[in-house]
């Protein structure tokens, strides 16, 4: 009893029981039909937000008013340059992938310049920087879709003993994220930041060091997923990053991480990302429009929130 | 009190001087956007952006931030040139419905103590999908006073303007100078030491919620008046464009510091660089980008004014 007290306390539950909840309400209504097939599309899809969302939730962490608006903008370049370069030729992912981790590391880079130099808020500061990018984006694409290559969009759209491989890829940068979060001084004082920034300095904490650090990981992390996704769905598309962004957001929201920063988790985001994809296919599987479908997803991320949340005093 | 009042004018002046950096160049690029009917042009959209603006200050001024601002001020519209139009009662039921939906946000995320992010996100869902319901596909037809309202042309000076300096006066008393906007911006400030005074900070986030969502219809609405017709993703660039527009006008995203004449100034530098960036004849790949440059340059032009005023401080 005592263990599932415990267990009832982990902010992360929440968003786990939610997903089981609505996986359990889809299969009934098919009659368990399509255990199999709906649980590898959930990871496969749930794979994408959670290795965005883990790098929003490291930013998240820092504190009120950390948010990285960039993130879409940062996916779909990284997805169209590192596709443009690859050309279709299975020799050339490694520096398709090279390319996209270093834009990646430009964009959070040039995130952090903003937000330190000219002391902008980071929503603001991300927000402009998005602006550029997109634009770079356009720029580089043209309108061209160019596949990705073969080896590749094979990788990306197979599994591995069932399991879809986005979904072991996005289970490999969850580990890094747990050990990085957990287990290293580097996670200690992210969270130390969120907490108090000013007491963070004042226990010597390299403050600028380690938020410049974070804006970073935030940037590569939502370029591979824009290298991932580009991949996966058969070519960059200008638009492909759109959703991500509050996508991003409600992730690591609903996974239970605090808002004010300074507590955060890696499992709730599992949870969450699976609960937004398995939410949308339960309401597709009931067969309602796009409407009731949209009116439905906001209700039941309120009501998840409400059961959940009220944690912390003073969160935003 | 010489002091807080230098402060305050320079919160204001870094908006006032972008914008007029802005405008000058405007000028100069095209001298013939410097009538009636070109002034009327370059800020025409920016009524229904300032109106959204001053909506998301109110929410700001509390320590929370409104992300379904875009798909609200869509929704809005949609009921605009649907229900407002052919059932005119109807339609004033469901905007003053929607209002207190957004006064009950207010209360809830009081209550539960919730992140009004989160909630906020949800709630955008919900009224995306309303008004797709309502409109599946663009349509819509705006209700003739509306059009005549935002179309009117006073003598001298065109509507675009008059309705901005309009609604930054407004906006001003309720939050500057009422003693509402004192209680609301007093809970961004320091939330416990208000609840100590005795007042009910529910009740002025309840209010906060409220007021913004009026102002929020009323964005809608008068979108609805310049387009004519209506869609459900119509205003979807509003809930960003009203954050950029509240830091722009020299607001802060906590402690209750809050500028309504500055959010409008912000929304019209914000509609200004957009044209702006046409009269350029800038490559249309690098329309949006160059956007995000301005932002940037008026908020460093903002860090190096925030660094004289300090030193005036320091004195």
């Amino acid at each position: 009893m005592s263990a599932l007290a415990r267990l009832t306390r982990k902010p992360w539950i929440w968003s786990w029981i939610a997903a089981f909840v609505v996986w359990f309400a889809t299969i009934m209504v098919t009659g368990g039909a399509s255990t199999l097939g709906l649980s590898q599309a959930a990871l496969t899809f749930a794979a994408f937000s959670i290795v965005v969302g883990i790098g929003q939730m490291f930013v998240i962490t820092l504190g009120p008013g950390n948010i990285d608006l960039s993130v879409p903008a940062t996916m779909t370049l990284a997805g169209t340059v590192a596709l443009k370069l690859m050309n279709v030729e299975n020799g050339m992912i490694l520096p398709g992938l090279l390319v996209a981790v270093l834009i990646g590391v430009a964009v959070g880079i040039a995130n952090y310049a903003l937000i330190k130099a000219l002391r902008i808020p980071p929503i603001i500061a991300t927000l402009s920087m998005s602006f550029i990018v997109q634009s770079a984006a356009i720029w580089t694409n043209r309108g061209l879709r160019i596949k990705p290559p073969s080896v590749l969009a094979d990788f990306t759209t197979s599994m591995t003993l069932g399991v879809p491989n986005v979904a072991l890829v996005a289970l490999l940068l969850s580990l890094l994220a747990w050990v990085l979060l957990e287990k290293t001084i580097y996670g200690r004082w992210i969270s130390a930041i969120g907490q108090s920034m000013a007491a963070a300095r004042m226990a010597g904490i390299p403050v600028d060091g380690v938020r410049f650090v974070t804006y970073v990981f935030c940037a590569v992390l939502a370029s591979l997923a824009g290298y991932l996704l580009a991949c996966f769905s058969g070519g960059a598309a200008l638009n492909m990053g759109a959703e991500y962004l509050l996508m991003s957001i409600a992730v690591v929201v609903i996974g239970g991480t605090a808002v004010a920063g300074g507590d955060s988790n890696v499992p709730g985001i599992w949870g969450a990302s699976l609960f937004m994809f398995l939410v949308v296919s339960m309401l597709n599987t009931y067969g309602l429009g796009a409407g009731i479908r949209l009116i439905m997803t906001g209700l039941i991320i309120i009501s998840v929130i409400m059961l959940a949340g009220g944690r912390q005093p003073g969160a935003r | 009190m010489k002091l807080r009042l230098s402060a305050d004018a320079i919160r204001l002046l870094i908006p006032a001087l972008s914008l007029t950096v802005l405008l000058a160049a405007v000028f100069w690029l095209q001298p013939r956007a410097m009538s009636y009917v070109g002034l009327n042009l370059l800020f025409n959209l920016a009524v229904p952006i300032a109106l959204a603006t001053i909506a998301q200050m109110l929410i700001m001024a509390v320590n929370d931030l409104d992300l379904s601002m875009g798909t609200f001020v869509s929704f809005v519209a949609c009921v605009t040139a649907t229900f407002l139009r052919d059932a005119p009662l109807l339609g004033v039921l469901i905007l003053a419905g929607a209002i207190l939906v957004y006064a009950g946000l207010g209360v809830v995320i009081h209550l539960r103590n919730l992140p009004s992010i989160v909630v906020t996100l949800g709630m955008s869902f919900v009224w995306a999908g309303l008004a797709v319901l309502m409109l599946p596909a663009p349509g819509g037809q705006a209700p003739d006073w509306v059009r005549t309202l935002m179309t009117a042309k006073p003598p001298f000076v065109p509507m675009a303007i008059v309705a901005s300096v309009f609604i930054a006066v407004i906006a001003h008393f309720l939050v500057m100078r009422s003693s509402l906007g004192v209680l609301i911006r007093g809970v961004g400030g320091n939330q416990r030491s208000v609840e100590r005074a005795g007042w009910s900070v529910v009740y002025a986030r309840a209010m906060a919620y409220g007021l913004a969502g009026l102002f929020a219809v009323a964005a809608g609405i008068a979108l609805v008046g310049l387009t004519t017709s209506a869609d459900a993703n119509i205003a979807l660039r509003y809930t960003l464009l009203s954050i950029a527009g509240v830091i722009l006008g020299g607001g802060e995203f906590i402690g209750g510091r809050v500028s309504p004449i500055g959010a409008v100034v912000g929304a019209l530098t914000l509609t200004l660089a957009g044209s702006f960036l046409s009269f350029l004849r800038i490559s249309p790949d690098w329309q949006i980008g160059a956007q995000g440059a301005i932002l940037i340059v008026v908020l460093a032009l903002r860090l190096l004014l925030n660094r004289i005023e300090n030193r005036e401080k320091g004195r």
